[in-house]
C-alpha cells in the first residue's frame, strides 16, 4: 500500500484509497457500499471544513508559520522534526536491533504487525524501502506535528482513522526501532 | 458665534454626562455589576491564575477549582471510594482505605494543608484530614493522586489537623473528642474528668519521599481540640491549638461546654518536646493503626499495621505546653504571616482577642501566670494579649491574611467577611456572604508570603442562590476581589460535598511538574503486560489472572475461554498508551465493585466473580478514539467443574 502513495500526489489519493480498500477487504458488495459511504463522508467533511485564515489583517498577531512547511518543501521525504540526517551502517548494528525489538514489543506491536497487513496502523513490511529513515524517526518521535503538517502522515491518518499515539519514544529509541525495521525488511 | 454656542453646548453635554456618571450611587452591588464579569472571565483555552484545593467535607474527597473562573477541574478521591475511577475498589487501591477497623470507605475531609518550605508554598504535597475515623492523607501535587494515608491512634476524631510546621517537618493531628486512653477503656461516660484524655500527634514527614510516620503524641487534658496553626518566623518551633469544652462536659455540650467565660488556646513548644525525646523521655505505648502507601512504580498499595506510638504526657513535662485564656469556645486559631500575632476566634464572643508571641514569651519567662490547669501553667490573659478587635461581627470562625498586614475573618452568625488591620485592630471593611460562611481562603493566606488578590468564602447554606434541586441544595463558594480597599464580590460557584477549609496556590507553581504519563519502562506492577506479546491468561486454582493490554482501540486478549463459575477472575489491565490524556477504562457486566480507569502506562486490576455460565462482554468505558465502540471483548463462562480448555486470543477469526 505505502509504496503506491507518492509524495505530494494529492490528485491520485482518492483513487489509491479506493484501490487500497478494494484490495484489502475483498470484493463483497456490502464492503464496497461501506467504502463508498466513507469516501463520500470524507469528501463532504473536507469540503465543509472551514478554510484556514489566510488574511493577515484579520489575525495580525498570528506568527507566520512557515518554517516547518518550508523545511518540508525542501526535503519532503524526511518529514518534520528533530531528525535531520541518519547514517545507516551495513552490516546492521545488532545491539540496536535487540533493543529495537524490546521497544517494538512494548510500544508498537499492539498496532503494527511485521508483515504488510494493516491492523490499527500499517504493517511494517518494506517500510524502510519506501520511507526515508528520517521520516520514520520523525513520525515516531514527533507524531503530533507530523499528523498536523506532514502530507504523508496525514494520508495515513485518513486511511487508518486512528491517530498514531505519541508513545514517548526518545530519538535514540526510535533509531533502535529503525534498525529493527531494517532487519525486518531483510537487511543483514 | 453659532459654532461657539454649539461648542459650548456640546461641552456642557459632555460635562453633564460625566457629572451624572460620577454622581451615580456607589453601592456595592452597582460596583460589582460593572466589571465583575471581566475579572472572572477566563477565555476558552486560557488558564486560571490559581489552583484552589477545596476540601469536600462529608464527600471525603478534595476538589480542584481554577481561580478566578471557579471552574471545577478535578475531584481527587481521598478518603472515600470512587467507583468512577476504581479508587478504593481496584485491587491496587482498595488497601488505601484500610484501617485498624478494617475497610472504611468514607470519611469527613475538613482541612487542607499545602506543603511549605521556610513558611512559603513549595508545591510538593497537599495534606488532608479525616475527621471521623482519624486519618491524615498526603496527595502528590504532580499526579494529583492520594499517595499515602496514615491512621491516627488514640484519637476520638481528627479535627485539628493536618496543619503543618514551617518546613513541613511535622503534620499535626489533634483529637476533637477526648476519649478514655490507656489499658482500660471500658469506663463510665460520667468519669470523663478522671479518665478522658486528649491527644496531639506530631507526624514526621520525610522531606524526599513525603512518607509520614508518627514521631510522638502529646497526652493532654480531656478537652475538645478544635483547630490549630503553626508558629512561623519568630514563633517557629511553636504550635497553637484552640480548645473548647474546658468544662469537660460529656453531655449536652451545646450548653454544658459553653459555661466558661474563657476556654484556652494551647501553645505547644514542639522543639522542647523534641529535646525530651532526644533524651530518651516518653513512653512507648501499644496502639494499632494502619499506614497505607501507594507506589507509582508498582502501581500498588502497601498497607501495614503499626503497633506502637511514643507518648509524652504533658503533665510530666509542664514546660512543653502553656494555656492562654481565650473567650469563648474558640474555633479558629490563626497565626499572621509575621508569626507574631495569634488570632483567637471565640464563636460566642463579642470581640476577638489577638495574642502576641513576644508577650507570651515574656509572660513565660516571668512566670506571669494566673494559675494552672492540672499543673499546666495558665498565662494571664492580659499579659499575652496584643489587643482585642471590638465588635467585629457575630460568630467569628476563621481568619486568613493578605500580604499587607490585613486580616479577613469569617463571621458565621452575621454571614459576612470582616477585614481588619492586624496591628491597629481597626475594622476596615465588611461584605455580606450568601449565606453563613464557614471557612475562608486567601491564596497563601496561612503562609509567610500570602499571594493575596482574592478571598473566597465557603458557605454552609445557599438557599435561594441557585436553581432549586429538591430538598438538598448545593453548597457554595464566593469569590471576592481584595486588591482594593473595599472587598468586591465577583462570583458564586457551587462546590462538591460541604466545603470546609481550602487553599489556593499560583498555577505556575504546579503546571510544569504535572505528571502526564506513567512510563511503561518504569512500570513494576507484577501483573503488568508491557506489550501485547506479554498478554496471557493463567489459572492458579480457582484464580484466573488475565494479563490484558489496552491501546486505541482494542483490548488484548479480547476472547477468553475456559473460565468457570466459581472462579475469581482478575483483569490486570495495562494501558500501553504513552500519550497525555489517553486513559482507557475497563468494565464487565455483573461486576459487584466498580469499573477501573487506567492511565497511560499504568496497570490496574478489577476482580470479577462470574455467577453463571454464558458469554459476558467487557469493554472500554472511556471514549478513546473513533473506534472506541469497537474496543470490547468476550469472556466465556462454563459451568463449575467443566473442562473447557483455557484459551485466549485477539484477532483470531478461526477456531
Amino acid at each position: 500500500m505505502i509504496n503506491i502513495i507518492k509524495p505530494n500526489d494529492q490528485s491520485h489519493f482518492d483513487l489509491i484509497l479506493t484501490s487500497y480498500f478494494v484490495s484489502l477487504m475483498k470484493n463483497s458488495k456490502q464492503t464496497m457500499k461501506k467504502i463508498l459511504t466513507i469516501l463520500i463522508a470524507m469528501t463532504l467533511f473536507w469540503s465543509c471544513a472551514p478554510d484556514k485564515p489566510t488574511n493577515q489583517e484579520e489575525f495580525p498577531d498570528q506568527p507566520a508559520a512557515k518554517s516547518a512547511v518550508e523545511s518540508q518543501i525542501m526535503d519532503p521525504t524526511k518529514g518534520i522534526g528533530a531528525v535531520k540526517n541518519v547514517t545507516l551502517k551495513t552490516p546492521l548494528e545488532q545491539e540496536r536491533v535487540s533493543r529495537g525489538i524490546a521497544i517494538y514489543e512494548m510500544k508498537c506491536s499492539a498496532c503494527h504487525r511485521l508483515d504488510e497487513k494493516r491492523v490499527v496502523g500499517p504493517g511494517w513490511k518494506d517500510i524502510t524501502k519506501t520511507r526515508k529513515p528520517e521520516w520514520i524517526m520523525n513520525m515516531v518521535t514527533n507524531v503530533d506535528v507530523m499528523l498536523e503538517q506532514d502530507a504523508e502522515a496525514q494520508k495515513l491518518l485518513e486511511l487508518c482513522l486512528t491517530r498514531m499515539p505519541n508513545q514517548n519514544v526518545s530519538i535514540g529509541d526510535a533509531r533502535d526501532v529503525l534498525e529493527y525495521m531494517r532487519q525486518n525488511d531483510g537487511e543483514k | 458665534m453659532k459654532t461657539i454656542i454649539n461648542s459650548i453646548g456640546a461641552l456642557a453635554l459632555v460635562a453633564s454626562a460625566f457629572l451624572m456618571n460620577s454622581c451615580q450611587p456607589k453601592g456595592p452591588q452597582e460596583a460589582v455589576v460593572g466589571n465583575a464579569a471581566a475579572k472572572v472571565y477566563v477565555a476558552p483555552g486560557q488558564y486560571d491564575e490559581f489552583y484552589n484545593f477545596v476540601s469536600g467535607g462529608f464527600s471525603g474527597q478534595v476538589s480542584v477549582y481554577g481561580l478566578p473562573s471557579g471552574r471545577l477541574f478535578r475531584v481527587i478521591p481521598t478518603f472515600s471510594a470512587d467507583p468512577q475511577t476504581g479508587y478504593g475498589y481496584s485491587e491496587e487501591t482498595k488497601d488505601m482505605l484500610k484501617t485498624s477497623h478494617g475497610y472504611v470507605p468514607w470519611d469527613d475531609f475538613h482541612h487542607t494543608a499545602l506543603s511549605t518550605t521556610n513558611g512559603e508554598h513549595d508545591g510538593r504535597w497537599l495534606f488532608g484530614n479525616a475527621n471521623n475515623t482519624p486519618r491524615v492523607a498526603r496527595i502528590n501535587l504532580k499526579s494529583f493522586r492520594t499517595e499515602e494515608i496514615l491512621e491516627i491512634p488514640n484519637s476520638g476524631g481528627n479535627h485539628s489537623s493536618p496543619f503543618i510546621t514551617e518546613n513541613t517537618e511535622y503534620v499535626v493531628a489533634g483529637t476533637r473528642f477526648s476519649v478514655p486512653m490507656g489499658a482500660n477503656k471500658d469506663v463510665p461516660i460520667s468519669s470523663y474528668k478522671e479518665n478522658f484524655k486528649g491527644s496531639i500527634s506530631f507526624i514526621k514527614v520525610d522531606q524526599t519521599t513525603g512518607d509520614m510516620s508518627i514521631a510522638f503524641q502529646l497526652r493532654t487534658p480531656g478537652f475538645n481540640y478544635d483547630l490549630s496553626r503553626t508558629g512561623k518566623g519568630p514563633s517557629h518551633g511553636w504550635f497553637f491549638f484552640s480548645c473548647y469544652n474546658t468544662e469537660q462536659a460529656h453531655t449536652l455540650l451545646e450548653v454544658n461546654a459553653s459555661q466558661n467565660d474563657k476556654d484556652f488556646i494551647m501553645a505547644v513548644n514542639w522543639k522542647k518536646a523534641e529535646e525530651y525525646i532526644a533524651k530518651g523521655e516518653g513512653e512507648k505505648v501499644k496502639a494499632r493503626y494502619a499506614h497505607n502507601v501507594y507506589s507509582e512504580k508498582t502501581h500498588m498499595t502497601t498497607s501495614t499495621i503499626k503497633d506502637e506510638v511514643l507518648v509524652l504526657d504533658i503533665m510530666k513535662y509542664p514546660d512543653i505546653v502553656y494555656f492562654i485564656p481565650c473567650p469563648k469556645s474558640p474555633h479558629g486559631c490563626d497565626v499572621d504571616p509575621s508569626g507574631e500575632y495569634i488570632v483567637g476566634s471565640g464563636k460566642l464572643a463579642a470581640m476577638m482577642p489577638v495574642f502576641s508571641f513576644t508577650k507570651i514569651q515574656t509572660a513565660i519567662a516571668n512566670k506571669d501566670y494566673e494559675g494552672d490547669f492540672q499543673g499546666i501553667p495558665v498565662i494571664k490573659y492580659e499579659s499575652a494579649l496584643h489587643g482585642e478587635v471590638q465588635k467585629p461581627g457575630l460568630g467569628p470562625l476563621h481568619t486568613e491574611f493578605d500580604g499587607n498586614g490585613n486580616a479577613y475573618t469569617s463571621m458565621f452568625v452575621s454571614s459576612e467577611i470582616v477585614k481588619w488591620n492586624v496591628k491597629t485592630l481597626e475594622v476596615l471593611d465588611r461584605v455580606p456572604t450568601y449565606y453563613s460562611i464557614g471557612h475562608l481562603c486567601v491564596p497563601g493566606g496561612p503562609t509567610k508570603k500570602p499571594h493575596g488578590k482574592y478571598v473566597i468564602a465557603y458557605n454552609k447554606i445557599t438557599k435561594d442562590r441557585y436553581l432549586p434541586t429538591g430538598p438538598e441544595l448545593t453548597q457554595s463558594a464566593q469569590l471576592y476581589d481584595i486588591s482594593g480597599d473595599k472587598m468586591q464580590l465577583l462570583l458564586d460557584f457551587p462546590t462538591i460535598g460541604e466545603p470546609h477549609y481550602a487553599e489556593a496556590i499560583p498555577a505556575s507553581m504546579l503546571t510544569a511538574g504535572s505528571t502526564k504519563i506513567y512510563k511503561l519502562e518504569e512500570n513494576e506492577h507484577p501483573y503488568a503486560a508491557k506489550g501485547e506479546k506479554f498478554t496471557k491468561v493463567e489459572r492458579n486454582g480457582n484464580q484466573v489472572h488475565v494479563y490484558m493490554t489496552a491501546i486505541r482501540s482494542h483490548l488484548t486478549p479480547d476472547n477468553i475461554e475456559g473460565v468457570r463459575v466459581g472462579d475469581e477472575v482478575y483483569f490486570h489491565v495495562t494501558n500501553l498508551e504513552q500519550d497525555w490524556d489517553v486513559p482507557h477504562g475497563f468494565a464487565i457486566r455483573g461486576a459487584l465493585n466498580a469499573e477501573i480507569l487506567v492511565m497511560p502506562g499504568e496497570t490496574q486490576t478489577l476482580k470479577w466473580k462470574p455467577q453463571e455460565a454464558g458469554v459476558v462482554p467487557f469493554y472500554c468505558t472511556d471514549f478513546c478514539s473513533a473506534l472506541h465502540q469497537e474496543m470490547s471483548g468476550y469472556i466465556r463462562i462454563s459451568p463449575a467443574g467443566s473442562n473447557t480448555p483455557l484459551k485466549f486470543s485477539t484477532g483470531d477469526t478461526e477456531d
